[in-house]
């Protein structure tokens, strides 16, 4: 691998034992957790360099560079590698695939021992605390006393916020990005109205598509494609898409006539290649649960313990809004945590945590930076 | 880099371990000098995300803020001390600013240009908007909105029923200089106050 700069390798963890369960937060028990990781960059001999990425939605553990005999690059490729904001030339990242996922690690539809099957709906309803357990087992078996920090945006800065709150000890500093500490009413409905689109599908069976064949491929891409929308802002849509005809002349018909249009199909198509119904269900459930702060004494350990915490927000960002990420800046301040909070200014709306915006990378770099001088010295 | 002199007055009147918040902090010179030498716990906020970024770059928390619009985001009393050194001038409404000032902490720090003195007035009577070294802006381009003098502060301080606790002017040069109060608002650069609110016995 001396030809890589990356350092790229992926690999298959299994945690936990029937001694050893994993016992989820809000009922429920599996002895084994399968874990599929990647990791960029090198452990340094003292292992305090490690950066442990916290990925969203409908991540997985390929963040960074290019897997052989593909053409794209991993979902986070701007913000890892060698040079790069998180520098893997010289910090250690590991990236798991989230508990609950479809990428390598036990989810839904992975198949239950017991009985031969999926999982199903008999999956343990999952909790953000859940990934957390999940995660530090990880590390422990990674054999990872503390990691330099844990970074991750959207539904990964929600799992790094619930990290840095209940077990600050793991980490150094933790960077949360257009992350939020309790959906709205909104946010809210629109994951509602995606699992009742995957749900409400015939091909969903009950959860048991793959037992019996089908599969909810129009519930799945409905759900992904009002998903999209609001991951985009109005502003970037109309500058990537206007009324542009997808076609050479606009004529009513009901089918792909604008290249919104076509872009939205697109992407529901790559979806259902990559990602499986259950755990959208399971894992966008998490986030409305979410809200970690209507426990009183949700800071008492960090405030005990204050670790560095940037947290990033973007302005054209509406579904995880400025407004939320100041809401974690001003819960965490108010408890006697000092706090980083920076907001770029970008159009790109929710997506744009996963763009190259050099204003975003500065702080982030700066961030780590600081951090490796400081476990360096 | 050399420190500002004020800097090194207003981290004097710091005690160790307090709790300070720095509004309009810039690149976090201060905060990182009382993080360093007086073991405080430090807060940042700044407008400018330039200075934000090298904050962060020396390790000093800084929230990205409109501090005329968004100081309720600080808890009452969550502070010992709160620092406005040099913001004043720069935000829309200084008196607000200074009600949440006392509010977040019983101990305010406030130092601003003196728009009073002597070499501003001279620049002034010539027909000149002043430039100076507390005032290093062109009159198109400066960040300051308010050009108050010292009286002018001291007389906010007092409708507020903010005491000065302690005064120290500051020449041109930045150097502490022992002018007597009835000149400083013609003899000053700028000053430095540390008030605090009126207690009801005054």
């Amino acid at each position: 691998m001396a030809d890589d700069p990356l350092n790229m390798s992926a690999a298959d963890a299994v945690l936990f034992s029937r001694e050893d369960p994993m016992s989820f937060a809000r009922g429920g028990r599996l002895d084994e957790i399968h874990v599929r990781y990647e990791t960029y960059g090198t452990l340094n001999d003292s292992k305090t360099n490690a950066v442990f990425i916290c990925h969203a939605l409908t991540g997985d553990a390929h963040a960074a560079g290019i897997r052989e005999g593909e053409t794209k690059p991993g979902w986070w490729d701007s913000m890892i590698g060698p040079g790069k904001p998180i520098d893997t030339d010289a910090v250690f990242v590991i990236c798991p695939n989230l508990l609950g996922g479809c990428q390598g690690t036990t989810g839904p539809s992975s198949i239950d021992p017991a009985t031969g099957q999926s999982y199903g709906l008999d999956f343990p309803i999952l909790d953000m605390a859940d990934f957390v357990t999940v995660h530090r087992k990880l590390i422990a078996y990674l054999g990872i006393p503390t990691l330099l920090a844990v970074v991750g945006g959207s539904l990964g800065g929600m799992q790094v916020l619930h990290w840095a709150l209940t077990a600050p000890q793991d980490m150094g500093n933790a960077v949360i990005i257009a992350a939020s500490s309790r959906l709205t009413a909104q946010n809210i409905a629109f994951s509602a109205v995606a699992r009742e689109a995957i749900m409400r599908d015939a091909g969903f069976s009950h959860g048991h598509y793959l037992e019996e064949g089908t599969s909810p491929d129009a519930g799945m891409s409905i759900a992904r494609m009002m998903a999209h929308i609001t991951y985009m802002s109005e502003d970037a849509l109309g500058s990537k898409f206007g009324r542009e005809p997808q076609n050479v002349d606009l004529t009513p018909g009901f089918g792909v006539d604008f290249a919104i249009e076509s872009y939205l199909r697109h992407q529901a198509e790559v979806f259902l290649d990559r990602f499986d119904a259950l755990s959208y269900l399971y894992l966008s459930r998490v986030m409305d649960y979410f809200d970690p702060f209507a426990d009183e004494d949700a800071c008492a350990k960090l405030a005990a313990r204050p670790i560095p915490v940037l947290v990033c927000s973007f302005t054209s960002d509406w579904r995880f809004s400025s407004a939320q990420s100041k809401r974690i800046v001003a819960r965490l301040v108010r408890s006697g945590i000092p706090a980083t909070y920076r907001e770029i200014r970008s159009d790109a709306g929710h997506d744009s945590f996963l763009l190259p915006i050099p204003e975003y990378g500065d702080v982030v770099a700066a961030f780590l930076a600081r951090g490796l001088q400081e476990v360096s010295s | 880099m050399t420190l500002r002199v004020d800097f090194s007055l207003i981290s004097g009147w710091i005690s160790p371990h307090s709790r300070v918040l720095d509004l309009g902090c810039d690149e976090g010179d201060l905060l990182r000098r009382l993080a360093v030498k007086r073991d405080c716990r430090i807060q940042g906020v700044e407008v400018d995300p330039t200075s934000v970024v090298r904050a962060v770059r020396q390790g000093v928390p800084v929230i990205q803020m409109d501090i005329d619009k968004e100081l309720d985001l600080f808890s009452d009393s969550s502070y010992d001390v709160v620092v406005l050194s040099r913001t004043l001038q720069a935000v829309r409404y200084p008196e607000v600013v200074l009600r949440q000032m006392m509010r977040i902490a019983p101990i305010g720090i406030v130092s601003m240009p003196n728009f009073g003195y002597w070499r501003n007035r001279i620049r002034l009577l010539r027909g000149r908007a002043p430039v100076s070294k507390d005032l290093p802006y062109a009159w198109h381009d400066s960040p300051n909105v308010h050009f108050g003098s010292s009286a002018d502060l001291e007389a906010l301080f007092d409708d507020l029923n903010l005491d000065v606790v302690k005064c120290v002017p500051l020449s041109e040069s930045g150097k502490v200089s022992r002018m007597p109060r009835v000149t400083r608002n013609w003899s000053a650069g700028a000053v430095l106050y540390q008030v605090r609110n009126r207690t009801a016995s005054a």
